[in-house]
């Protein structure tokens, strides 16, 4: 009884121990990551300390810098969920971008030619037709792998393309806007538009994202798809035996996938663009990625990174255009964060392991009369491996 | 002349964990001769093997090569003085040429380039002198299986290697490829190189070696002459006599047959993996399938539950025909399954043992209402679980990966049981389990089937076999040979039925 009582306090402390180091790490790629983009405006010429600060300032400073850093946000967490929501199940889904496209264009149609309804009817119309533009576009990979065995890698990233250049060919072919001379399509009606918050250019785009977030931790983790959809994503092979249907999860998860983006692309439109346009997308899609890796994979970890990474977007134009220093500065940043994001995952697992190890030893030394070394040993499985591999 | 010792081993002993793989080995290996070593899987012949190549390093022991002691770091070290190692899974380059596979990874003195024509006349040099028949200028990808295992003997003797070991190396052949193999092997004995030759077929052992150290559950049973020695013989200190094995009740017979397969046929490329397999067990019966490794074993599980498309035969439970399975369907019929590799097909290891628990019930109450789960009601599954089969684990929400391999299995099990199962189909239920772990699951097993499921158990430890089953099959080459009834099974039946070996050739034998 007391054994038990002591291992549910170490497994309890484990995971807190957990959690402190990995906020700690993850950190520290951040603070790395600044401290090497300020060794490239050292170079560059420019005062590191001062461009900071007018990053910050436009990221945070105000209420309107906080605001524009998540309008540059909204996109990055819908693309950052559509990854995150596929990578659970296995899939490496790279087409958030191609999604987007679709996903703006189907939802642009329903709110062109889908003419005199109430803005509480047109409105969700316009948002379910981009939902599905995505998922179709997403489903087309989807249903490839499934049926042909063909990598979804390979086929989001053509897709993306075809996307692009079918957004560039209706924008200023059959939908470019009449009498107009620009490459892109009429004004959305009011009633197809996403209302304003704060009366500035924040939308209400932003609080979907975080809605579909929450959504997708919810399925993800409470609900029975969601333990079929890690499931698969974690041993396809043993998701068979035990008679999970592992095709038609891939299918379905592809479509949710793309159908998140789809729903991204035309928040994109309906509260920032107003009107479709070519290359409307500067890689929100492929930024995405960038977003579910430092997210963690996880979608409520999504909306912190996508904020991170919108504030640098927003802290940048900032700095732009204060000293003329160019914005692909927090490329290099932001590049920083992944690569560093990345050796966090794969690298310093041992590390890390060594310090919660030692951390537990100690915590666990002071609470328990029992020999630490043995807890520790019981609390992390080693020396408990046997037999052969 | 004959007896200089080549290579000896001294008290060798490998653990892995709790696990003894070899207990104090002691072994000579004569120059020029070819050697045998023989065992069941897991007896630690790849252990002892993988310790002489250099892949592993003895806990404790000494190897003395040509009479000094050595201790490799790598196989490349070991590869150095004169051992090679053909693996039975061959490590070649499909797209490379022999010569290029024959000299990946080697220098020739001083020079940066490779010297590709220097290369192929001295394979063609090696390749005359012991008669392996290899084209140095082939691509591998367009070379037979036979041939590519001569490219890695080849490799082998390429690297200077007067002590070959070949680990099971007729596995993978066909019966001429075998011939060809042994006239091979032969000719380098004349040669004056030495053959470790690792195998389970007595019939192979017998044509080809010269003598025969036989291996069980890590120790040495024992060296002796080929000659000297009958199959009865070698299958006995192979097996096991003095193991024997507990009396238990005798099952009346007379209970209706639950599961049933008529006729099933199964093959893959044109290779055929079951061959009209037929048997029933009656309710509250084991049936043992015994045999090696590899005869269909994986197949035959994955056929019963649907996994592995059939070309002909039936599948009958309660003397209901199935037509098509699958893997849930087969739960909802209330049948479990174990399977062989408990972590690529039975567990997701990053899951917790919570997750795992249920990952054949999630879909119901109680653990789940309306496609949303009831993680109270899990939890409390997992502790249940955890108490009932003293699971040693920190947590209910520890990842199962975390456990040892028993307690993996017991995770398992304890998830299968919880189906209250009519059938169980059990592959190798105690694969790598340390004898209490195994213990364990066998009186899990027992009840179960004093309950009255019908349990399948497929395992190639026949000790494993013989303790639990009522009746006793042995599969051979994706056929059953033979089914009897626990009572009148013999041992040395059983293993020469295992070895290939027909059941009145063993007679012939044995008398």
């Amino acid at each position: 009884m007391a054994q038990e009582m002591r291992a549910t306090i170490h497994e309890s402390l484990e995971r807190k121990l957990n959690v402190l180091t990995d906020i700690v790490f993850y950190a520290g790629s951040v603070a790395i990551a600044l401290l090497a983009g300020g060794l490239v405006m050292l170079v560059a010429g420019v005062s590191p300390i001062e461009a900071y600060k007018l990053i910050w300032d436009g990221a945070v400073g105000d209420a309107n810098g906080f605001k524009e850093t998540l309008v540059k946000a909204t996109p990055l967490l819908f693309a950052g969920l559509c990854y995150t929501f596929a990578y659970r199940c296995g899939l490496f889904n790279i087409g958030a971008e191609g999604q987007l496209y679709v996903g703006a264009l189907a939802g642009t149609v329903a709110a062109l030619y889908v003419p005199g309804l109430p803005w509480y009817v047109h409105l969700p119309v316009c948002i379910l037709a981009g939902c599905a533009g995505g998922a179709i576009w997403a489903g087309i990979a989807g249903f490839l792998k499934v049926g042909r065995g063909a990598s979804e890698i390979i086929n989001t990233i053509m897709l993306n393309y075809v996307a692009i250049y079918l957004v560039s060919y209706m924008v200023t072919g059959p939908m470019k806007e009449p009498g107009g001379t620009l490459p892109q399509t009429a004004r959305l009606p009011d009633s197809a538009l996403l209302g304003k918050l704060f009366d500035s250019r924040l939308h209400y785009g932003f609080l979907l994202a975080v809605a579909a977030a929450i959504l997708l931790y919810f399925i993800l983790h409470r609900t029975v798809w969601g333990y079929e959809i890690r499931a698969v994503g974690l041993n396809k092979q043993a998701a068979k035996v035990m008679g999970i249907p592992v095709n038609r999860n891939v299918l379905l998860v592809m479509m949710l996938s793309g159908a998140i983006a789809g729903i991204g692309g035309y928040a994109e439109i309906a509260g920032v663009q107003n009107r479709l346009f070519q290359n409307f997308s500067p890689g929100f899609g492929y930024d995405g990625i960038a977003v579910a890796l430092v997210g963690g994979a996880h979608p409520l970890g999504n909306i912190g990174s996508a904020i991170l990474f919108g504030g640098l977007r927003s802290g940048a134009n900032a700095m732009q255009r204060m000293t003329g220093t160019s914005t692909s500065l927090v490329y290099v940043i932001q590049a920083t964060i992944i690569i560093l994001v990345v050796c966090n995952r794969y690298w310093f697992g041992g590390l890390k392991k060594r310090i919660i190890a030692s951390l537990t030893a100690r915590v666990v030394g002071r609470r328990s009369d029992a020999r630490p070394e043995e807890n520790v040993a019981v609390v992390l499985g080693i020396g408990e491996r046997e037999g052969r591999s | 002349m004959e007896t200089e010792i080549i290579l000896e081993t001294l008290e060798l002993v490998k653990r892995f964990g709790s696990f003894t793989a070899n207990d104090r080995l002691s072994l000579a290996f004569r120059k020029g001769e070819i050697h045998a070593l023989l065992g069941e899987n897991g007896a630690g012949k790849s252990t002892l093997m993988n310790m002489l190549s250099g892949m592993l390093s003895p806990d404790e022991g000494q190897i003395l090569f040509r009479g000094r002691p050595v201790a490799f770091a790598s196989p490349r070290e070991a590869a150095r003085e004169g051992i090679g190692m053909v693996h039975q899974h061959f490590m070649l380059i499909p797209a490379l040429t022999v010569a290029e596979n024959v000299a990946l990874g080697m220098k020739q003195g001083r020079s940066p380039f490779f010297g590709y024509k220097r290369a192929c006349a001295a394979i063609r040099e090696l390749s005359d002198r012991f008669g392996l028949d290899v084209d140095p200028e082939k691509r591998v990808s367009s070379l037979s299986v036979g041939q590519q295992q001569r490219v890695e003997i080849m490799k082998t003797l390429f690297r200077g290697a007067d002590f070959i070991i070949l680990d099971e190396p007729t596995a993978v052949l066909t019966p001429p490829e075998v011939k060809e193999l042994f006239r091979v092997l032969r000719t380098l004995k004349e040669n004056g190189k030495t053959i470790v030759f690792i195998s389970h077929k007595l019939k192979e052992i017998r044509e080809i070696c010269d003598r025969v150290s036989v291996l069980r559950l890590g120790k040495l049973i024992g060296t002796t002459d080929q000659a000297d020695t009958t199959s009865a013989d070698l299958a006995r200190m192979m097996i096991g006599r003095d193991i024997q094995a507990p009396i238990r009740r005798t099952r009346e017979s007379g209970g209706r047959v639950r599961f049933e397969a008529r006729g099933l046929h199964a093959s893959e490329n044109g290779v055929r993996l079951l061959k009209n397999i037929s048997f029933g067990i009656r309710e509250g019966e084991i049936l043992g399938i015994a045999g090696v490794d590899g005869n269909g074993q994986r197949e035959l599980s994955e056929a019963l539950l649907g996994l592995l498309p059939m070309q002909a035969g039936s599948v009958l439970l309660d003397g209901e025909e199935l037509g098509r399975r699958h893997p849930r369907r087969m739960t909802a019929l209330g049948v479990a399954y174990i399977p062989e590799d408990r972590q690529k097909d039975g567990l997701v290891l990053q899951m917790s043992i919570e997750e795992n628990l249920i990952a054949k019930e999630y879909r119901s109450a109680p653990f789940s209402r309306g496609g949303i789960v009831n993680k109270r009601k899990v939890k409390l599954n997992a502790e249940e679980q955890i108490r009932k089969f003293s699971v040693k684990a920190p947590g209910p929400g520890a990842p199962v990966g975390r456990l040892s391999g028993g307690n993996q299995q017991k995770v398992i099990l304890a998830r299968e049981l919880m189906l209250n199962p009519g059938v169980m189909i059990a592959m190798q239920p105690t694969r790598g389990m340390d004898v209490g772990a195994a213990e364990n699951v066998h009186r899990r097993m027992l009840e179960a089937r004093d309950r009255g499921c019908s349990v399948l158990l497929i395992s190639t430890e026949l000790e494993e076999i013989m303790t639990l089953s009522d009746r006793i099959a042995v599969l051979y080459k994706g056929e059953l040979l033979d089914t009897m009834d626990r009572e009148e099974a013999e041992l040395d039946r059983i293993g020469m039925l295992m070895a290939g070996a027909l059941p009145n050739a063993a007679e012939a034998i044995i008398h």
